[in-house]
């Protein structure tokens, strides 16, 4: 029942007279093909636009504060000092939602109107995209854009295949094929028959998933099977097609494209979950003092306002003090608002903003040689990349280059790649084997091993039958633009390089068709029929082909993983078995990337009745998929082994540097892979994540791994078992739902591998805690065989139960899960595809800048946000509180200090550029410091810079400044005159000093946290004085006053105050008091408690030329690493200068081809470690 | 092997169309001033700080001791008056009172005479918004702002409106010097005594052929007993609004307790070098009732000096941060000389 609900039935009918075709479905309104992204027209974008925007707390909260103004026994301000503010704010974000929204109405007025040919009435008529209806038959040629969801009837190519490129749509630009039933592919360009055709699809509700699609076409009474295969959806491009015709299923807002649109999770920081919390706080704090205030102000009333009701009557409908007291609480909100700055989310979306375009702009996260920047695809959490305590890292492709070589293979239980000389052994050459017998080689195929060659040259029937399933079994598009330049567009590298292995040894793999594939054997054109693929997932883990030979032969080939195929092997091969396990643990061992080829002879009947079933289950609409998989099963047993192959997937440049790095910045990494554990950990050793200093490395693999960990952690920190480790008592104590494992630690360094088997236990019930428990006593921890949904579980595992900030780091589709999961995703831009870059916030070509993304980019953006935060609450806090002590002396009756005008600028104007300023150039230290001292990245880790106890002392330091702003200007005003016997304690010039003096205080006080002046500090700081003083003379000018009467009543103050000597000694002082303290309380603490950061900073200052040394030093370590090729690179800019070395490391890892990638570790790098921690005591 | 090498170099340098410029402030590399606490900055800005606020508190304090300032309180000296002002039937009697003092030294100089209010919140917000700026520039507009003092029952306007002007200071003080033979009044001045933008900008007299037609068809505030056209008979440009008693009354004072400038001595004959020694006598019409909320009244008779009038605060502030200023320079030294101690020790160990 359900399931007919969610079906979806398109009748297409014989229809001369109707220009539609008809169709049915249970949803009641099919769209037609018109797309809408906008969300606002003319009329309806103020109001929907305020109603979002006043959504936002700090919108509706000074729309509160409007309303309270708007009471006149309440109003204590002008209305213009809410107004002004709140209509700049809704202002900004309102012409940015517009001009969005604008455009999203041209680029849909722009795709809706184009145009596409319709067959109506037997003719094709141009007809405008949003015209399209479902059931239309429309076609489509080379370079159009698919125009919705369709079924593809027929195409100019032959088999009908459809070329498509899905940029658009996922991101990858290889070319995807696409192929029509053959019933509909007869009707080719036929437009009478095409007007003709009749029949019923049925096929799923609108859905998002863009790789999946089931439904049957019902033409004449048989039933088809439609799968994703026969589907074009909006969004792609044909390529390489002359013309297509297609039947469209979903149209407009029911296609696959929109349906994946808008619906992006946001993330957020944790420095933004902490505002609001302080945020909060300080409306916690505001209530209680206007409170204060208003009891206040009910005593006075009482005591003092009622006698003085001579001179001011109480106002009209106040009776009593406590109904006075009430009205004041509500003048008082209003005037001190300022605590909860409006400007501060919109500065801290400003300042994200900023330092994610330096990410963008950085040269030295630019990779040249594909022309990659990095890129801040998110541009809210930069501040959180400079907190990062967990990284988990996939290998393939992130790790390593994800250029696959054929490298070694394991044929008949002799194994080919490494070269022996006469007493066995192994040399290292560099002369390649010679592939010029065979035209049709690629020659940048490169081989070492002579008597694979001399093997297949001689029809040694294993070899032959080795490279022939190469070249069969897998699913690689050919294209020959050339005749014999073939090149090869494979989803997979591996696939790829195992086709192309195949190829230069003489098996070549030239065309495929839906139902053939030919291969060039030895020179013969061979075509073998394709009867079946079937395809791999990450369950299977392999894919086999069941082609028909030239002769007649029936063969089934697969290739997959060991464990996997081992299983499905005939019991005959148990001999041949075992060499090639020996042979795939040495290729492990190495670091290669191993499959196993098997094939199998088919029985004629056997099969005819297994493709019968296959049909039946493939055009099921139910449990497809699960009949599927049991058929494949069925067919693939007692599978005889053929041998191994092993591809090479060389590491990045400047991975273990990186990883050397970020560890010493105190950064767990964790390596997710899908290898077996044998590549894995020897990925691990090569980059330097395993090494020979470590204790001991464990290995989980056993099914029920709970022992295992006990074993562990009796290792590791015997300790942890008794009753009175704290950690238990906690346990024992909370609820397992919020329990945060604090860090704890191991008595030594231990890595742990554990097997994706083993894990799968491990993520369930209680286990999980253990597991975390134990591994994050780890230094590194690497899971090998996992899926990517374990990948998510584990990053998840790790957010729930620490109180860490987690990044993800991958570059394939299967690590997009995990990118999500994490707090921060980055996806490499490199082979395999862009999904993952997609679903990432921020991506780069290369591995090793994520050192400079965290500990450069993400170490500033932490820290400017954090002296932002700070600046920005104090600044607020002095400001505001200057009210509350006045009106302790104003009889609580809600008058400001400052002038309304100065209340309405001082966050806009007056002090808005200045931090902003800060908050976008400052550098404590540079960037090459904070490569060359990655402690320092450290406080970020544990919070250190911005946190609630940070934030009390900004409170406090406010609450100072505030006593120091009322009560010098008091003191000096109080009862005294000018040099000219002339008034001066009164009102307006006592509001001017206040304020001057305020101005000047936080102004002195932004310069004090500048570490970084550039020249637009400068300009900002000394501008907004200038401006503050030039407004001020002007608003207190004769003219403005004349003008605008009501509005200007300080005429004259600016003049007659500020040129009074004892007006500026008061200010001097002032500022003395408020600044002195700070600087000492500074000074003091980078002596008595340094920071990392205070001590680089110290010596960075006295000894210059240490830095040289220690770059020297690393350079030497490099050299010595890297061998003699990073001499032959000659890189002239030395000049201590890391990242020049690093790229001095490129060229050199570039030039010479490091068979093994195991180096020795340690070496020459404990020079300049010795040298850093000597620097940092 | 080498024509690789070439190869991958020159690749490994070429920038493809999408590399970011190289200018400073992409790549973050702006120059820039990196100010440091050193201890040399430091203990520099304490002790300047601490020296300069140490002089010019000294300065301070030092000029703020030769004003010479006579304050009286004479709230309670005339009792029958204030007893009297306290019943506001009594409002049209007069009540005269006489205080006298004796000055043992001459005061040279200028001298001014102010009259002082405490516990009188000018400061009040109600009271402070209570005024019409745009009346007191001679404009006739609605007098909303004034409330509760904006017009009577009977519509009839008050010029000028609102609490403020309602409740001005109207106490005169005269001041006699009691000579060897006769009873000399001290002539004092009344004007000059208002900020030159208040006289002349900021306050005006609605325009007509004579000030009292200019204020027809309104009328006094209720507390007042002369209409404001009256304020000064003898003196047309110091009467109606832009009177300077009424001037320094509407520039309202910050806080509860102040003093307005209410004449200056002028310097003739017998008073050339400033007041002599002597008796004197102020003779006050006391109009002002303070008693209902608990107020007090002086008069002040006092110099000034460049730093302006008694007010020690700043003087005394300046010393006592000028002299913490250098105490916690001098910890500061303390301090980091004991570190440094401490470091070389650990450095030769």
């Amino acid at each position: 029942e359900t399931f007919l609900n969610q079906l979806k039935i398109i009748i297409i009918t014989m229809s001369y007279s109707a220009p539609g075709r008809t169709y049915s479905s249970c949803s009641v309104v099919q769209p037609n093909n018109s797309i809408k992204t906008s969300k606002y027209n003319f009329f309806t974008f103020l109001p929907l636009n305020l109603f979002e925007q006043f959504q936002r707390i700090a919108n509706a909260y000074f729309l509160f504060l409007l309303i309270l103004q708007l009471i006149p026994q309440i109003s204590s301000l002008a209305w213009f000092t809410t107004v002004v503010p709140l209509v700049l704010v809704l202002a900004v974000s309102g012409v940015k939602d517009a001009i969005d929204d604008f455009n999203r109405h041209k680029s849909d007025k722009h795709v809706n109107n184009r145009p596409v040919q319709v067959l109506i009435n037997g003719m094709l008529k141009e007809q405008k995209w949003m015209n399209v209806q479902v059931g239309d038959i429309i076609k489509l040629e080379n370079n159009n854009f698919v125009t919705a969801d369709l079924l593809l009837l027929s195409s100019s190519e032959p088999h009908s295949l459809t070329y498509i490129e899905t940029a658009e749509l996922d991101g990858e630009t290889n070319l995807k094929v696409k192929q029509a039933l053959t019933v509909t592919a007869e009707l080719g360009e036929d437009l009478q028959k095409l007007t003709e055709f009749n029949g019923e699809v049925r096929c799923e509700a609108p859905n998002n998933k863009l790789d999946k699609f089931t439904g049957t076409l019902t033409l004449r009474g048989e039933k088809y099977a439609l799968d994703n295969e026969k589907m074009l959806l909006r969004g792609c491009t044909i390529r390489n097609t002359e013309w297509c015709f297609g039947l469209v299923i979903y149209a407009g807002p029911d296609t696959k494209l929109m349906q994946n649109s808008g619906k992006t999770t946001f993330k957020r920081t944790s420095i933004d979950r902490l505002m609001n919390v302080l945020v909060l706080v300080i409306f916690a704090f505001l209530g209680l003092m206007c409170l204060i205030l208003a009891i206040g102000n009910g005593i006075w009333e009482h005591d003092k306002g009622y006698y003085f009701q001579v001179y001011l009557p109480w106002a009209e409908g106040v009776n009593s003090a406590s109904y006075s007291g009430f009205l004041m609480f509500w003048s008082y909100v209003i005037i001190l608002n300022t605590v909860v700055p409006i400007s501060l989310y919109v500065s801290v979306e400003i300042i994200r903003l900023g330092n994610s375009f330096y990410i963008d702009w950085d040269r030295k996260m630019y990779y040249p040689l594909n022309d990659t920047p990095a890129q801040a695809r998110t541009t809210t959490l930069n501040e959180e990349l400079g907190q990062i305590r967990y990284i988990f890292s996939d290998k393939t492709g992130t790790l390593t280059q994800n250029i696959m070589c054929f490298n070694k293979c394991s044929i008949n239980g002799k194994s080919y790649g490494d070269v022996y000389d006469m007493s066995g052994q192994r040399i290292e050459i560099n002369e390649k084997v010679d592939f010029s017998y065979n035209p049709l080689a690629d020659p940048k195929f490169a081989f070492y091993d002579r008597s694979l060659v001399e093997a297949v040259r001689l029809n040694d029937v294993p070899a032959h039958r080795f490279f022939r399933l190469l070249s069969l079994c897998h699913t690689v598009m050919p294209e020959e633009k050339k005749e014999g330049n073939l090149v090869y567009q494979a989803q997979s590298p591996d696939e790829g390089a195992l086709v192309t292995a195949a190829r230069n040894f003489g098996f070549v793999f030239r065309a495929r068709t839906p139902e053939t594939i030919t291969v060039v054997e030895m020179g013969e054109t061979k075509i073998y029929k394709l009867l079946a693929i079937l395809d791999f997932n990450n369950v299977r883990k392999r894919m086999s082909v069941i082609v028909r030979s030239p002769e007649g032969d029936l063969t089934l080939y697969c290739k997959g993983a060991d464990t996997i195929l081992y299983e499905l092997l005939h019991p005959s091969c148990n001999s041949l078995k075992e060499e090639t396990t020996e042979h795939l643990n040495e290729f492990a061992g190495e670091g290669l990337r191993t499959l196993v080829v098997a094939y199998k002879s088919l029985e004629e009947d056997y099969f005819q009745d297994w493709i019968r079933r296959h049909h039946e289950a493939s055009t099921a609409l139910e449990g497809r998929e699960e009949k599927l998989s049991e058929l494949y099963e069925e067919i693939e047993k007692d599978l005889m082994l053929l041998g191994a192959t092993a591809i090479e997937d060389k590491l990045q440049d400047g991975v273990p540097q990186t990883i050397e790095t970020l560890a010493k910045a105190n950064i767990k990494i964790w390596v997710l892979t899908g290898d077996k554990q044998e590549t894995a950990m020897n990925i691990g050793y090569s980059c330097n994540l395993l090494n020979d200093d470590m204790e001991d490395v464990f290995v989980i693999e056993g099914s029920t791994s709970d022992d295992v960990l006990n074993e562990l952690r009796k290792k590791m920190k015997p300790d942890s078992f008794l009753d009175s480790d704290e950690i238990n008592i906690q346990f024992e104590k909370s609820s397992k739902k919020q329990i945060i494992i604090p860090d704890e630690q191991a008595n030594g360094v231990y890595g742990l591998v554990i097997t994706g088997h083993s894990l799968a236990y491990a993520l369930e019930g209680n286990l999980e805690l253990e597991l975390v428990r134990t591994a994050c006593m780890c230094k590194v921890v690497i899971c090998c065989r996992v899926t990517p949904l374990q990948k998510a579980q584990v990053v998840e595992l790790v957010k729930k139960y620490k109180k860490a900030v987690t990044l993800a780091i991958g570059d394939g589709a299967n690590d997009v899960s995990m990118i999500k999961t994490a707090h921060i995703g980055v996806g490499i831009s490199g082979q395999e595809g862009m999904q993952a870059v997609l679903s990432s916030d921020f991506s780069f070509a290369q591995f090793r800048y994520l050192q400079r993304l965290l500990l450069v980019h993400g170490r500033w953006s932490y820290i400017r946000m954090c002296k932002f935060l700070k600046y920005f609450f104090y600044k607020n806090f002095a400001f505001t509180l200057v009210h509350f002590w006045y009106g302790f002396f104003s009889g609580f009756s809600a008058q400001t200090v400052y002038d309304e005008w100065f209340i309405t600028l001082y966050n806009l104007v007056y002090t808005s550029l200045p931090v902003l300023g800060m908050s976008l150039f400052d550098q404590d230290v540079d960037d090459r410091w904070s490569m060359l001292f990655p402690q320092l990245y450290v406080p970020g880790q544990q919070n250190l810079y911005f946190n609630k106890v940070v934030f009390v002392k900004c409170m406090l330091q406010g609450i100072y400044s505030s006593l120091i702003l009322f009560f010098i200007p008091y003191g000096a005003m109080y009862n005294t005159v000018r040099s000219d016997g002339k008034a001066i304690a009164d009102y307006q010039s006592f509001a001017l000093m206040a304020q001057t003096c305020l101005l000047i205080v936080v102004s002195v006080q932004i310069g004090l946290d500048t570490s970084y002046w550039t020249v637009v500090n400068q300009f900002f700081i000394w501008g907004s004085l200038s401006v503050y003083f030039a407004i001020t003379f002007t608003m207190y000018s004769d003219g403005m006053y004349l003008i605008f009467t009501a509005s200007f009543p300080f005429i004259g103050t600016a003049r007659n105050t500020l040129s009074q000597p004892n007006v500026w000694l008061a200010i001097f002082l002032s500022i003395a008091l408020c600044v002195l303290p700070v600087v000492g309380f500074r000074f003091l603490k980078a002596q008595l408690k340094p920071t990392p950061s205070d001590k680089v900073r110290r010596n960075y200052l006295i000894k210059p030329e240490i830095l040289l040394s220690m770059a020297w030093a690393r350079w030497g370590a490099a050299l010595h690493r890297r061998g003699v090729g990073f001499l032959l690179s000659g890189v002239p800019q030395l000049a201590a200068n890391s990242p020049d070395v690093q790229r001095g490391q490129e060229l050199a890892t570039a030039i010479v081809p490091s068979k093994k990638h195991r180096n020795p570790s340690g070496g020459g790098s404990v020079e300049p470690q010795a040298l850093n921690t000597s620097l940092l005591h | 092997m080498e024509k690789k090498m070439k190869n991958k170099t020159s690749v490994a340098t070429q920038e493809g169309d999408r590399c970011p410029d190289n200018s400073a402030f992409k790549q973050q590399r702006l120059p820039a001033w990196k100010p440091q606490l050193t201890i040399a900055s430091v203990l520099s800005s304490f002790f300047l700080t601490g020296a300069f606020c140490l002089a010019v508190g000294v300065c301070l304090v030092l000029s703020a001791n030769s004003v010479r300032e006579i304050q009286i309180d004479y709230s309670d000296k005339c009792s029958d008056c204030s007893k009297l002002r306290e019943n506001s039937s009594n409002w049209n009697k007069e009540c005269h009172c006489s205080i006298n003092f004796t000055l043992k030294e001459d005061i040279l100089g200028d001298v001014f005479m102010y009259y002082g209010l405490q516990n009188f919140y000018q400061n009040h917000r109600r009271y402070m918004m209570s005024r019409s700026d745009a009346q007191l520039l001679g404009r006739n507009v609605n007098r909303s702002y004034c409330a509760p003092f904006s017009t009577y029952r009977n519509g009839t306007p008050m010029a000028p409106c609102g609490a403020i002007a309602n409740s001005m200071f109207n106490d005169t003080i005269d001041l006699f010097y009691n000579g060897n033979s006769s009873v000399i009044q001290v002539p004092l001045l009344k004007t000059g005594n208002s900020w030159w933008t208040d006289k002349n900008v900021k306050f005006r007299n609605p325009k007509s052929h004579n000030l009292s037609s200019a204020f027809a068809g309104t009328a006094h505030p209720p507390y007042w007993q002369k209409p404001v056209y009256l304020l000064d008979e003898e003196d047309e440009r110091n009467n109606g609004y832009v009177n300077d008693d009424f001037i320094v009354w509407m520039r309202v004072s910050a806080f509860a307790t102040f003093r307005n400038l209410y004449r200056r001595l002028r310097r003739t004959r017998h008073f050339a070098d400033g007041l002599p020694a002597g008796n004197y006598t102020f003779r006050i019409s006391y109009n002002f009732p303070v008693t209902r909320f608990k107020g007090r009244k002086h008069v002040i008779l006092s110099t000034v000096v460049w730093s302006g009038g008694s007010n020690p605060f700043l003087g005394i502030a300046y010393v006592v941060s000028g002299a913490a200023a250098t105490l916690t320079g001098f910890v500061i030294t303390g301090i980091h000389l004991k570190l440094r101690k401490k470091k070389t020790y650990f450095q030769k160990q």
